[in-house]
């Protein structure tokens, strides 16, 4: 068969090109691959460990997914079909008992050794936390957090999670509705926040700063807003603040007309970050405050004959009754905790003046 | 009129549904009124008994069931075969009991939901494009994305599978129909039922079902009424395919043609073999997860309520226990295009036929020991952990040894990389890099920071549009000439693979990095930082789904006027391509002998079937594939 050298065998020669393309092109994949900024901040003991791993993991993926693309390239381009063989068939080749045992031993012995390695780092992850271990209380509900430990001053409950650097915690996840998840990405781990059972696992922050708390199982409508944030700081300035917030609260000082109806204006607009308020705004609409939200009713009708005192007992207490058309369980039902009663009071009069013109 | 009504068909369906709501809503309000239950008339009441008992009455008036209740009440029943094989379009909107009839019905069916899931899929990333809200509230979009999912995977990936194989599969063994021809119509019309159910639900009060297409309790329990609509929709998809994996096994056990060993079967059938075992032990299970969520919602049985002894975990372990093995369910037809497609196109025979066959098998046995790999954050015990672990790390050992021998199938073939083998190709290195974020996703410590991350919607949509979707468009381009007896446009099947291979690859990867760093899914709203990516993956998703609108103008124009297709366009061994396209109403006139292997190419003189004289076959049984192993 003339004109048919391209179907020979593949030489020694063919084998150390394609050999360098797949080094070379796996160096080249590994080096993008870990070049690029994966994880977030490293905020917790373990984070360094699992990032590791992945390190680990792309090494030992690229050159295979590299492997299997230039044999699949090289085969098509070697072995295409040219004019004139139309009618061609391939060689009648039908295995190679030899190939076939290394292609099942290879990804054993990998599969092995890097389900060893994921055992023992998952082993010193879920390590039983030291006695004394300072224990957080996680409590998931729709669409909020609510973050509860022991300080010396009693029990301290807060909507923001605050912890001090460099002491190991232990997280106790609970819900009180449906599923979450409680996820700080900086520190790497996650849980299921499950109804019923109390869910858990302990790490210690290492970074100081401010991290998000995301919840990342699907828990309803807020879902994509049931996040928060997580402060860590020296353990002075953690035990000052536990000490002021374990303080019961003192009477806030009489604000005047005009600084009143601001801060109702900012409740209503931002919430309280500190405490995790939810902006009113971020699902009501109101003409006066500007807002377009349509995630709950709009404000200028759905409270066009309420009064004060009934504006007040819909905010703290959502549940009792709800407008037509709207589920139960959407707005949170935790303004009562994550505001003063200042706060409370400037609010309901911002509203009620707002939806009735007055102001 | 009346002649009409009396006749199986649409009118009929329509005057049994009316009739069907009218039932419901007596049983509803005189079970209500004799438990003296106040109101009389419930709306949800009614509703939740209307989806269950509604469809069972349009299948009984589009005529289901007719020759089975003829039987039963001992009148006379005819075989004429009066409803098979169709003669003009409108016998494809009848009861039919012709395999090509129903593998036709359930391609388009299934193709008409990939473009309403599609559709949904855009509206996502329209929302998603960027942060803040853009079009929909959260309600309608965890509807949006719970339909999507729902749709593409048991109105499409599932039951296209099912429509190919009800096509080719008995011409590949050499069978002149499914075994069991009324309960596939049955198992067909099934679907549209689910899928209309599915979509409805955007019209129930309080909105469409938005638990995610998982619908985890108690979040399913608590959600409006059109939860239910899932929850019910869910039961009729799942009959259908256990029906019809019922009756693929029995087709496949004992239907093939005399010579047909199964180690002379080509790799679609194992692969069809290996799929149906898997519906057939694992969607009762779905089934029953799905009834537990209807008792606790419609009965209050407590099976998912804590304060009553309820145990929320529960349902995420019966319900992986079908929804891991439906991963394969949505992969394992795949494998069998796969192969089909390579061996013809490059001319060679499928490289370690048993082993491939066996690793299927493999397969199927692993793919029930690993359900819990979903759970690895979940609240169970830990121990579960590590062995979920290692069976799910193994099972990269029989994909592995698929994929590598794919890739010597190619090795010094003759080969034509025309549209299906571009798809073929495609999915072999697609496939490769959703294996590899597979096993990653099995190492538990990366799995518990990626965990309901996009890095988690980057690998399935890595394994299942990567994956099942290049399969599928396979499997496609290969068989229309032998459906339809034309060619497609080879151009426009190209440009559609470019430009999906393309921007599928500039959608879906960006979505492991915004994973890892930190993006959890099913948010309608996100942080800043994940703003730029996720326009770039938005822009992209928009031309992904463009592409898709080239395919559907070419199988369109070329169903009505493309090119003749002979027989046999590829020059293909296997039996379906030696009958005409499309094959006479009964496949063949004669039942061929099977005398070979199925992938004979390069063998001088090969064959693997006959069909002239029915003498038994003159070579000794084994000499086919399997037997030839030694290089």
């Amino acid at each position: 068969m003339t004109g048919q050298s391209h179907r020979g065998a593949v030489t020694a020669k063919n084998w150390i090109v394609l050999l360098a393309i797949i080094v070379v092109a796996s160096a080249i994949g590994i080096a993008f691959m870990l070049a690029l900024r994966w994880f977030p901040e490293q905020g917790s003991n373990v984070a360094p460990d699992i990032d590791t791993f992945w390190d680990v993991l792309v090494i030992v993926s690229v050159p295979i997914f590299v492997a299997v693309t230039t044999m699949l390239l090289f085969s098509v381009w070697r072995w295409r079909q040219r004019p004139g063989e139309e009618d061609l068939d391939g060689p009648p080749i039908h295995g190679s008992t030899k190939l076939e045992v290394i292609w099942t031993i290879v990804p054993t012995i990998i599969i092995a050794a890097l389900t060893t390695y994921a055992a023992i780092l998952l082993v010193d992850i879920q390590a039983a936390p030291a006695k004394g271990t300072r224990v957080v209380n996680v409590n998931g509900v729709q669409f909020a957090w609510d973050f509860e430990t022991q300080t010396p001053d009693g029990p301290v409950k807060t909507a923001k999670l605050y912890l001090p650097i460099n002491e190991p915690v232990k997280f106790n996840v609970r819900s009180k509705d449906v599923i979450h998840d409680f996820w700080v990405p900086a520190f790497r781990l996650k849980v299921d926040a499950v109804p019923g059972i109390t869910t858990t696992y302990n790490l210690t922050p290492t970074k100081l700063g401010t991290f998000d708390v995301v919840c990342a199982e699907l828990c309803g409508l807020g879902h994509a807003y049931m996040r928060q944030t997580v402060t860590v700081m020296t353990r002075e300035r953690y035990d000052a603040m536990m000490a002021r917030l374990a303080a019961p609260a003192g009477t806030p000082a009489p604000a005047t007309d005009g600084a009143a109806a601001d801060l109702g204006k900012t409740m209503f607009v931002a919430g309280n970050p500190a405490t995790g308020a939810t902006a009113c705004g971020a699902c009501h609409t109101m003409k006066a405050a500007g807002t377009t939200a349509a995630t709950g009713p709009n404000l200028d009708e759905a409270l066009k004959t309420a009064n004060a005192a009934a504006i007040t007992e819909m905010i703290v207490d959502p549940n009792k009754q709800v407008a037509a058309g709207y589920s139960k369980g959407i707005m949170p039902a935790n303004y009562a905790t994550t505001m003063t009663k200042a706060q409370l009071a400037a609010l309901v009069k911002y509203i009620d003046q707002s939806v009735h013109g007055k102001g | 009129m009346a002649a009409k009504i009396r006749q199986p068909g649409w009118y009929r369906a329509l005057a049994f549904s009316i009739l069907g709501v009218l039932v419901c809503l007596g049983l509803s309000t005189g079970l209500r009124a004799a438990f003296t239950v106040d109101p009389v008339y419930d709306g949800e009441a009614f509703l939740q008994i209307a989806l269950l008992m509604v469809p069972l009455f349009f299948l009984g008036g589009i005529g289901c069931f007719d020759y089975w209740l003829r039987w039963a009440s001992g009148r006379t029943v005819v075989d004429d075969h009066a409803d098979h094989g169709a003669k003009s379009w409108r016998d494809y909107f009848k009861v039919n009991t012709d395999h090509k009839v129903i593998g036709i019905q359930y391609i388009v069916v299934s193709m008409f939901f990939m473009f309403a899931g599609g559709l949904m899929a855009m509206l996502v990333r329209a929302e998603l494009a960027a942060p803040g809200r853009q079009f929909v509230d959260p309600n309608t979009y965890n509807g949006v994305f719970s339909i999507h999912a729902t749709l593409l995977i048991f109105l499409f990936v599932i039951p296209v599978f099912a429509g190919i194989a009800n096509y080719v599969l008995p011409l590949m063994i050499g069978a002149p129909d499914m075994a069991f021809p009324r309960l596939n119509a049955l198992s067909f019309w099934m679907l549209p039922v689910a899928g209309t159910m599915m979509l409805l639900s955007f019209l129930a009060p309080g909105g469409s079902f938005a638990a995610g297409w998982t619908a985890y309790a108690p979040l399913s329990v608590d959600a409006p009424i059109g939860q239910a609509f899932f929850t019910i929709a869910v039961q009729f998809a799942g009959a259908s395919s256990i029906a019809t994996a019922l009756n693929f096994l029995v087709t496949i056990i004992t239907m093939r043609a005399p010579g047909m060993t199964f180690f002379r079967m080509p790799l679609l059938v194992w692969a069809n073999f290996s799929t149906s075992l898997l519906v057939v032990i694992a969607t009762p299970f779905i089934a029953a997860s799905q009834f537990m969520v209807l008792l606790d919602r419609a009965l209050g049985f407590n099976f998912f309520n804590p304060a009553n002894g309820g145990d929320v975990l529960m349902y995420q372990h019966v319900f992986w226990f079908y929804s891991h093995p439906a991963v394969y369910i949505m992969l394992l037809p795949g494998f069998g295009i796969i192969s089909e497609v390579l061996a013809t196109r490059a001319r060679k025979p499928v490289f370690g036929y048993r082993m491939m066959a066996f690793s299927l098998l493999a397969i199927v046995l692993l793919g029930f020991t690993v359900w819990a790999h979903h759970m690895f954050v979940s609240g169970m015990s830990d121990w579960i952990r590590i062995p979920m672990m290692i069976t799910t790390a193994i099972i990269a050992i029989p994909t592995g040894i698929k994929i590598f021998s794919w890739v010597a199938t190619l090795w010094r073939g003759v080969i034509k990389m025309d549209t299906p083998m571009l798809w073929a190709v495609g999915f072999i290195s697609m496939f490769t890099l959703g294996g590899i974020s597979g096993v990653m996703l099995a190492m538990v410590p990366l799995d518990i920071h990626v965990s309901d991350t996009y890095f988690i919607v980057a690998h399935i949509h890595y394994v299942l549009f990567g994956g099942s979707m290049f399969t599928i468009m396979a499997g496609i381009y290969f068989w229309f000439p032998k459906m339809t007896g034309r060619m497609f446009n080879e151009r426009l099947g190209k440009i559609h693979f470019w430009l999906t291979f393309i921007f599928f690859n500039v959608t879906f990867a960006p979505m492991h990095l915004i994973g890892v760093q930190g993006m959890p899914r099913r948010v309608s709203d996100y942080a800043d930082q994940f703003a730029t990516w996720n326009l770039v993956i938005s822009i992209s998703s928009f031309i992904l789904g463009f592409a898709s609108l080239i395919f559907l103008y070419n199988m369109i124009t070329s169903w009505r006027s493309g090119p003749k297709a002979g027989s046999n366009p590829w020059n293909s061994l296997t039996i379906e391509w030696q009958v005409s396209s499309p094959p006479p109403i009964f496949n063949f006139d004669a039942i061929p002998s099977v005398v070979g292997g199925p992938y004979e190419y390069g063998v001088p003189g090969a064959v693997h079937a006959v069909f002239n004289d029915t003498k038994p076959d003159p070579l000794p049984v084994g000499a086919g594939a399997g037997a030839a192993e030694a290089d």
